[in-house]
């Protein structure tokens, strides 16, 4: 897939009545702890992560009334330090955009049928569980509506 | 026919991301389609703890699969 532009997603939310974009940008890590990462690879169940979306684009308007959000997400194969996802929220005010970028990359890790695998120095892993989210007794985590 | 789509981990101990499953043992609960695709695919580690989308919405176990429907199940997610 083809690289994400920051630009393009930055000018899908701003407006006349933006006083303020937050932008949060997602990238490749190489280390994490003593494990050393080569490359990535990010698989998406897409028409639902597309509709996972869009569903944390309307959380966020349901907080924040005034907001605007796009969101990318980057899939295949990713090198270290490549943009995995973007996300640029533009309010009114300074401090709505920052609390509503957050609060999207948090729900992007809770909803959005995304996976990445590691391909490490010394071995592959897909990486599960990265909120210590370890078993879903109701069949599904809290937040999300059936 | 009810198709049962597999992601990340599921579908590399499974070797497919894709199982179709007969009409025949339809409607199942989402819990019923988990028992007859671990039937076909041997236990898939981590499956308890995975997700379910029925038609690309989120499911509980209890819910009813009928013919024609998508199953996904869904490990626990790492996008971001």
């Amino acid at each position: 897939m083809e690289p994400i532009n920051n630009q393009e997603v930055i000018d899908k939310v701003v407006h006349h009545n933006s006083g303020a974009v937050s932008v949060f940008i997602g990238t490749v890590r190489e280390m994490t702890g003593d494990k050393q990462t080569r490359f990535l690879e990010y698989e998406a169940y897409v028409p639902m992560a597309e509709k996972q979306l869009e569903k944390i684009g309307d959380e966020i308007t349901s907080r924040w009334p005034k907001a605007k959000t796009a969101i990318t997400h980057r899939i295949g194969r990713l090198q270290i330090s490549d943009i995995a996802v973007t996300i640029a929220v533009s309010t009114p005010h300074r401090q709505d955009a920052f609390e509503a970028s957050k609060y999207a990359i948090e729900r992007i890790k809770e909803i959005v049928p995304i996976w990445k695998k590691e391909h490490y120095s010394d071995g592959e892993e897909w990486v599960g569980d990265q909120k210590g989210i370890n078993s879903y007794p109701e069949g599904f985590p809290e937040g999300i509506e059936k | 026919m009810v198709q049962v789509l597999l992601f990340a981990s599921l579908a590399q101990q499974a070797g497919t991301q894709k199982i179709l499953m007969d009409a025949n043992e339809f409607p199942a609960s989402v819990e019923e389609v988990r028992k007859i695709l671990q039937h076909k695919t041997g236990q898939l580690k981590g499956i308890e703890n995975s997700l379910v989308a029925v038609n690309e919405e989120y499911a509980g176990l209890a819910d009813k699969v009928k013919d024609g429907d998508t199953v996904a199940f869904i490990p626990p997610v790492s996008g971001g």
